[in-house]
């Protein structure tokens, strides 16, 4: 009897607890950013919170690793948040398939963001869009500008120019020209043959030229980067071949490399770590005067649980999210990631700002095997990795590469066959 | 009367055998059914559907499938030659160095030998990928000091060498294994013996050849299986070392390593738990193939002596 009543007590206490903040609705976000916390209590949602009022949201991470499965069961079981941090392609689509993300194609915001932006959490045909693109990387090459000016090298701007002021490093002898490795494999398949591709393939024209089924892997544009990654291997440091991820990060922060090969989400961390200036420069197009592309690779989006209790208070804070005030902030709190809007986001990392300008003068791509093309077995986004990697270890020629791709690609995909 | 003469139920036996049974079955007899049931059946959107040995086919009849299957038991092949030519010769000789009464010190020998057993394969892997690296590793700067730079390759690197160099480490590794094996059988031989060879003229080497090596037979059988079935289990030091895509190009990858990428997926690749099921049922296959060959057709012809 005395439990029963002790428990109706305290039911009855958050009950009353709960009506005296009846009139703030609390929203949760579920997202796999834990790295991110502070910035998202300290920064974004003050600032939403002080536009809304009446709308409280909490910020709810998981790990990275667990992320996928925590959601699914959570979702499942209907304890998941309001708002669902979504991962590109298929992962979320497999979520909209299941009913368990709206669409929120309709917001006014999201006239704000391109076809490329959201490529990434549209269904196939592109009718329906289920999250609000967040933020992309970009690749590109980062460079040690006091080597440049030791050495007399300029800025490249074409393949002709990227090889002379790798000769240049090398014939210079202090510093390796190239830092990367193949041990992990992964980066030269994302830093390297997805950074210096676009521009052969021409970008998003290619990209989608492939899933079509009018291109093939073994046409001349998709096999000229392997060619370019088969050139790399000289000028990379001894013993590339045992390499790691952290070996060439760490050779270029200490200033013993010129040029690396990167990625946008390098910055934070490069900022901290390099005591030299820095500088950055898009894939070198083939002629001067050719159009250039880049690899703008959507990254992280927001969306809304189908099932949620505050669809509305959910919907305006996705609104929110699609706005200029959004992309900045959150631009300028992590360095790397890049806002998807069209809006202009003032950047104070000047790296940062250098790079997000070649959206301005090149054509943004995504990765060009994440989207239907990595959905059967053998997956071509990791195939990628290896024949990238075999490529400028030269145990495979281009061509082997192409027609190696190509092969586990017709075997499961119609369009290709 | 005749009833007396019925032999009595010796319910003994099933008390005394049912606990470990009991384990057995639903620890190891239990999910090796569920695997073989589980190689046997394919998912269709959510549901599970029969399709008999459908995925064997797809193993051994997809040329992409098939040759990383043949291309993983040819490398586990290797890896198991490797340490059969030298892990266990080399703790057979450290054992025999060891119980030999000349040597001192041979208990500070023995441990420091026996200790990399001890470690984590992830410390073993980490800590040979540092020695070896052509950045930061002291191989090339000891090898250097010698005036034999131009030996050193990126071997982990090197789709010719790496394979190889990731054996060596796990013969590094579990050397000790043999060793303390063997030790023990050299150990338990009765002076007798050996004096009665002393007696005959048979002394040294030729005692150790001719008395010992006959002697400590069954051990060294003992260690080949145990290095069979280890080694055709191996996973863990390919995954530590060069992770779950075993590179360069495939060259380490091991049926542990192909099985765990099919299982669990890999990146964007997502799992095929129904594959993984049929390549574990062919590991299985292949261990127990290699266990019968040993037990029907080495063990029951070694001889055995009796003190």
């Amino acid at each position: 009897m005395n439990t029963t009543k002790l428990v109706s007590a305290l039911l009855a206490s958050t009950f009353l607890g709960t009506a005296a903040f009846a009139q703030d609705v609390t929203i949760t976000i579920e997202s796999w950013r834990n790295d991110d916390l502070t910035i998202w209590q300290d920064v974004i949602i003050p600032a939403f919170e002080a536009e809304n009022p009446g709308i409280k949201v909490v910020f709810a991470p998981t790990a990275p690793a667990q992320y996928n499965s925590a959601l699914n069961a959570k979702l499942a079981a209907g304890t998941a948040g309001d708002l669902i941090t979504c991962r590109p392609f298929d992962g979320s689509l497999s979520l909209y398939d299941a009913g368990h993300l709206a669409e929120v194609g309709d917001l006014e915001n999201m006239a704000n963001f391109g076809p490329v932006a959201k490529s990434g959490w549209s269904t196939d045909d592109g009718s329906a869009t289920f999250c609000v693109p967040m933020a992309s990387v970009i690749h590109g090459f980062i460079y040690n500008k006091d080597a440049f000016e030791e050495v007399g090298v300029d800025v490249p701007t074409t393949e002709g120019e990227f090889f002379a002021a790798l000769d240049a490093f090398k014939a210079d002898g202090n510093y390796i020209p190239l830092s990367m490795g193949t041990a992990d494999q992964w980066e030269a398949a994302t830093m390297g043959y997805a950074n210096i591709g676009p521009n052969y393939w021409k970008g998003e024209e290619g990209r989608l030229a492939l899933i079509a089924g009018t291109q093939k892997l073994t046409d001349p544009q998709w096999v000229a980067p392997y060619a370019q990654l088969a050139r790399w291997g000289e000028y990379m440091g001894d013993g590339f071949e045992a390499q790691s991820y952290p070996d060439s990060q760490n050779l270029f922060t200490l200033g013993r490399a010129a040029i690396y090969p990167a990625g946008s989400w390098e910055l934070s961390g490069f900022n901290a770590q390099a005591d030299f200036e820095m500088g950055a420069f898009n894939a070198p197009v083939q002629a001067a005067g050719d159009e250039c592309y880049i690899s703008d690779h959507v990254d992280i989006a927001i969306g809304m649980n189908a099932s949620t209790e505050h669809p509305e208070e959910v919907r305006t804070f996705l609104n929110w999210a699609g706005s200029a005030e959004f992309a900045g902030l959150y631009a300028n709190s992590l360095p790397g990631f890049f806002s998807l809007s069209n809006h202009s986001v003032e950047m104070t990392d000047p790296l940062a700002q250098e790079i997000v300008g070649w959206r301005d003068s090149c054509n943004s791509s995504i990765r060009p095997f994440h989207q239907i093309l990595s959905r059967g077995t053998p997956n071509l986004a990791n195939e990628y990795w290896v024949s990238s990697a075999n490529a400028i270890r030269g145990s495979m020629t281009p061509e082997e590469a192409g027609a190696h791709m190509q092969d586990g690609l017709a075997s499961w995909y119609e369009p290709q066959q | 009367m005749s009833t007396n003469d019925r032999p009595k139920r010796r319910w003994h036996i099933l008390v005394f055998l049912a606990p470990a049974v009991l384990v057995y079955s639903a620890l190891m007899i239990l999910p090796l059914f569920g695997t073989l049931r589980l190689s046997l059946f394919t998912a269709e959107g959510q549901e599970q559907v029969f399709v008999g040995f459908e995925n064997f086919r797809t193993l051994f009849g997809d040329e992409r499938w098939s040759s990383s299957f043949w291309n993983a038991l040819k490398n586990n092949t290797w890896f198991f030659v490797v340490h059969m030519l030298i892990q266990n010769p080399i703790g057979i000789a450290i054992a025999a160095m060891l119980s030999s009464s000349a040597l001192r010190f041979s208990s500070f020998y023995r441990t420091a030998i026996f200790i990399p057993t001890i470690l984590s394969f992830v410390i073993v892997g980490f800590a040979w990928k540092l020695i070896l690296s052509p950045l930061w590793g002291i191989a090339p700067d000891m090898l250097d000091a010698v005036g034999l730079k131009s030996l050193f390759k990126p071997w982990l690197g090197k789709e010719e060498y790496a394979l190889t160099t990731l054996a060596l480490i796990s013969v590094w590794q579990f050397v000790g294994i043999p060793m303390m094996l063997i030790y023990a059988s050299l150990l338990s031989i009765p002076d007798e013996v050996l004096e009665a060879g002393e007696c005959d003229g048979i002394t040294g080497m030729t005692a150790f050849w001719k008395l010992k090596l006959p002697l400590i037979l069954p051990s060294i059988g003992i260690i080949s299986i145990l290095t069979f079935v280890a080694n055709f289990n191996a996973f863990d030091l390919i995954y530590a070392a060069q992770g779950a895509l075993a590179g360069p190009n495939y060259s380490t990858d091991v049926l542990g390593s192909f099985l765990y990428r099919t299982f669990f997926g890999f990146q964007m690749q997502l799992g095929d738990p129904n594959m993984g099921a049929a390549i574990a049922m062919m590991m299985f296959l292949v261990i127990l193939i290699g266990v019968c060959i040993y037990l029907f057709g080495i063990q029951t012809r070694m001889r055995r002596y009796q003190f």
